[in-house]
């Protein structure tokens, strides 16, 4: 009997509109509102909706036999409130079935864990606080974002009292060793490690609908058969994938729908498939192993690394400019200020700042604003420049407002 | 392979790309084992003497100061034919400035094809008729050298006659390249004649090469040839020395350069719109353009209009030590052209380590990911490109670094690969 773990990935960043120069000093609205509206309500239309209505009715049929779980970035949930609210209706009403995990991460979708401890704590505790606010439950497995992971960041996520921790099961970490067991954090070995199948879980994601694939069309049967195979080794079958997968990056009409339905259908008559959250998963199983990784990891690209983030001198060029700001804005301590050092901290700007796409393709160029990673660059270090300079005019504000209060106290 | 070259310019006489182009396709040829024999107009001046010279490779002077290398120079042969037909002047141009000087006495007028045309050894005494005599001294070269090629390659309109008439008289394939259709030279006023002389180039050819996908359109669209006879083979760049040394600066500021013909094609007007946008913004910038053209005039004047001709500077026409100071001077480098069928020039500036601005109409950007691109109509954008550029270090850094290795992959060996390809196609 080996035990599915089913995760899913809902993100949207806060996209910025065209911000040129000329704007710097005069216009301090960041965000292109219309794209951002049109893409989070296409994407509510063909992928959040209609994939929530189905594991409604999939837990309705199977009960508490049917588990799934999410990691909902607080960007996402933002925009659900402005520009989808029936979205966030409808995963309340799944958490309200109790077979639906949520999982913690950093609110902004940020790669605070490469850059500032302080920020990652407070961005993590900031999205748990808003999870158990919408959802009524206090998450107690973590993903960070991209599945980054390096034995400092479990470290970090261990000391908040998390009990295990999602990461990708990348090849040159675990060598000949299998993700399909679950495994215990090297410098924190309470912190239980759950390693994505890649192979599985893009068998889904990515090439469903890649008619060049050799096992095109895929079906349910063969896919459970995969998963029942006597030679598969392990207990624990981890797919893990971004949830705009289903009717976004595979559309409706490949059958997707379908196939997700009939997979649980069949691989619950199977007896030998079941279901478990992450949390569940984690408990139940024995670590086989201890999981190092010194270097950050990640699922993407073939690297299984970080440097679609934070691999060219423009991405570090703005990562660096970005973080040297921390201290002014925590000082500053602005609801305004704060809002928008959030949405600039989103991993998705330095993605599209990426070179690697070019030869690297689509997966970088979906929903990209942007022609090139130069155009992305420069509209980010432009935001950021203005915002670099309201934030000193605003702090050197503070500053005359203070002095003088102290003045009066001492005139007083 | 023995090819039969039809081109007007070969370093070190040139006047713009296309004899940088021929050198850089010839040598990359040679490398593949293709002999040439390379025929272009030379004006002597001794008009009553030979038409044609067969020069030897090894008596030309050698571009840019190096000796030839052995393997072309056994692979290359020049035949010169006495013509004063020169290359970047419109037919209107050619007249006026040939109509003084040039006493001809059995100058025809009409149709240069009907008459029976006596070769007299004069010059023609307008352009259409200069390639109506080059054409047939073409043949000629084509009957005394039968049997000693297997293609007929011919460059750019001025020689398409040639590449017809040799064809004729051979029956060898004809490839006709398109370095630049007169749709880029004129915008819409176009040259009617010159337009027919491409077209019956294009349609007696049994393959078009385009330097660009940008330019393949345009003979596809505008000229209507199939689809399935026109190749796109970028260009290349060569390398014949190491990037530009330093050069001492004269100021702090930043140096932001235009550097090319200052014509409609190049898009210098939209060049000044966004220099005044970024002056307003930026003290530390100062902007150069370099080049003449006949919009010249116009130009100084909106530059004067604006009031930025404090920071914004014209230099006149460069040669060769002074273009590559230039590009050593400058800080970016912008190719805002309206229509660009390739553009050679950013990649030059990219091998003196400059990051480049180009326009998305150009065939250069096609094979470029590391320039930065932008609409040339597109005044906010490259303003704010430019401002990028000069504000943020990082991406002028990466963008200088990156381009120095896509350009210097930009190789002929490979062009010229892919133009063997099609003479292989042909035989």
């Amino acid at each position: 009997m080996k035990t599915i773990c089913l995760y899913f990935q809902v993100h949207q960043p806060l996209r910025l509109k065209r911000y040129r120069f000329f704007n710097m000093g005069k216009d301090h609205h960041y965000l292109d509102e219309a794209s951002n509206r049109a893409i989070m309500q296409e994407v509510a239309a063909n992928c959040y909706l209609p994939m929530n209505s189905l594991l409604q009715e999939l837990i309705h049929k199977y009960g508490n036999k049917f588990k799934v779980s999410f990691s909902i970035t607080g960007l996402a949930i933002e925009q659900f409130r402005t520009y989808a609210p029936e979205v966030l209706d409808s995963f309340r009403a799944l958490a309200a079935t109790g077979s639906v995990e949520f999982l913690a991460e950093t609110y902004d979708h940020s790669l605070a864990s490469l850059a500032n401890r302080d920020e990652f704590i407070s961005q993590v505790e900031a999205h748990s606080t808003l999870i158990q606010k919408e959802f009524g439950q206090k998450p107690t497995v973590f993903r960070n974002t991209e599945l980054i992971y390096s034995d400092s960041i479990a470290e970090t996520v261990s000391s908040m009292g998390f009990k295990a921790i999602l990461t990708e099961g990348a090849k040159h970490i675990l060598g000949w060793k299998s993700p399909n067991f679950v495994y215990a954090s090297a410098l924190d070995q309470k912190l239980r490690v759950l390693l994505r199948n890649f192979k599985l879980s893009d068998d889904i994601a990515f090439r469903f609908s890649d008619r060049s694939w050799n096992e095109w069309p895929l079906t349910a049967e063969r896919y459970v058969s995969w998963l029942t195979a006597p030679d598969l080794p392990g207990e624990l079958i981890n797919l893990f994938m971004d949830y705009e997968t289903f009717g976004e990056h595979q559309k409706a009409s490949t059958g997707i729908f379908e196939f997700m339905r009939y997979f649980v259908d069949l691989s619950l008559k199977s007896k030998q498939l079941k279901f478990a959250t992450p949390s569940e998963a984690a408990k139940k199983h024995q670590p086989a192993a201890i999981f190092s990784s010194p270097y950050p990891i990640s699922w993407a690209d073939e690297e299984r690394d970080v440097t679609a983030w934070l691999g060219n001198e423009l991405q570090n060029e703005a990562f660096q400019t970005l973080y040297k700001l921390r201290d002014k804005v925590v000082q500053l301590n602005d609801p305004d200020f704060n809002y928008v050092w959030n949405f600039m901290q989103c991993s998705d700007h330095f993605y599209y700042m990426a070179t690697k796409w070019f030869s690297d393709g689509d997966v970088h160029q979906y929903f990209n604003p942007y022609g090139s990673p130069y155009e992305a660059f420069i509209n980010y270090m432009n935001v950021l420049s203005d915002f670099t300079i309201e934030l000193d005019r605003r702090a050197a504000l503070q500053h005359a407002q203070q002095a003088s209060v102290e003045e009066h106290c001492v005139l007083a | 392979m023995k090819v039969l070259m039809f081109g007007w310019e070969f370093p070190p006489h040139i006047a713009g790309g296309l004899g940088t182009a021929s050198y850089g396709m010839t040598r990359g040829l040679a490398k593949h084992g293709v002999e040439v024999i390379f025929v272009v107009p030379k004006a002597y001046g001794d008009e009553d003497q030979r038409f044609v010279r067969v020069v030897n490779a090894s008596d030309v002077e050698t571009p840019f100061g190096e000796t030839w290398q052995e393997d072309i120079r056994e692979r290359l042969t020049f035949i010169h034919i006495d013509s004063n037909m020169v290359p970047y002047i419109s037919p209107e141009e050619f007249t006026r400035e040939h109509e003084e000087e040039v006493h001809h006495p059995g100058a025809t007028h009409g149709d240069v094809w009907k008459e029976r045309y006596t070769f007299s050894g004069k010059y023609g005494s307008n352009l259409m008729e200069e390639v109506a005599r080059y054409a047939m001294v073409a043949a000629e070269v084509a009957r005394q050298y039968a049997g000693l090629f297997d293609v007929i390659h011919a460059h750019d309109w001025l020689t398409y006659y040639a590449g017809i008439a040799a064809k004729q008289v051979s029956g060898k394939p004809l490839v006709v390249h398109m370095h630049a259709t007169e749709f880029d030279r004129s915008g819409d006023n176009i040259n009617q004649s010159v337009y027919n002389i491409e077209r019956a180039g294009m349609e007696a050819a049994d393959r078009v090469i385009a330097v660009s996908n940008l330019t393949r359109k345009i003979v596809i669209d505008k000229y209507g040839i199939p689809a399935n006879k026109v190749v796109t083979v970028h260009n290349a760049v060569r390398f014949d020395k190491p990037a530009g040394k330093e050069v001492e600066r004269g100021v702090d500021d930043k140096i932001v350069t235009f550097l090319g013909r200052i014509t409609y094609q190049k898009g210098p007007d939209y060049f000044i719109e966004a220099a005044a946008k970024v002056l307003k913004r930026l003290s530390n910038v100062r902007f150069v353009m370099a080049g003449s053209g006949d919009m010249l005039n116009h130009v100084i004047r909106r530059v004067a209009k604006l009031g930025i001709a404090d920071r914004f500077h014209f230099t006149g026409f460069l040669r060769g030590e002074e273009v590559q100071k230039m590009f050593a001077l400058s800080d970016v480098y912008v190719m805002p052209s309206v229509s660009e069928p390739f553009g050679i020039s950013p990649l030059e500036a990219m091998k003196s380590n400059v990051p480049v601005i180009i326009s998305k109409q150009s065939g250069v950007a096609e094979v470029l990911d590391y320039a930065v691109k932008v609409d040339y109509w597109d005044v906010d954008a490259l303003a704010d490109a430019i401002y990028a550029l000069v504000k943020y270090p990082a991406l002028a850094r990466m963008s200088a670094s990156r381009g120095m290795v896509e350009v210097t992959n930009l190789k002929w060996d490979n062009a010229a690969s892919e133009i063997l390809d099609v003479y292989r196609s042909l035989v």
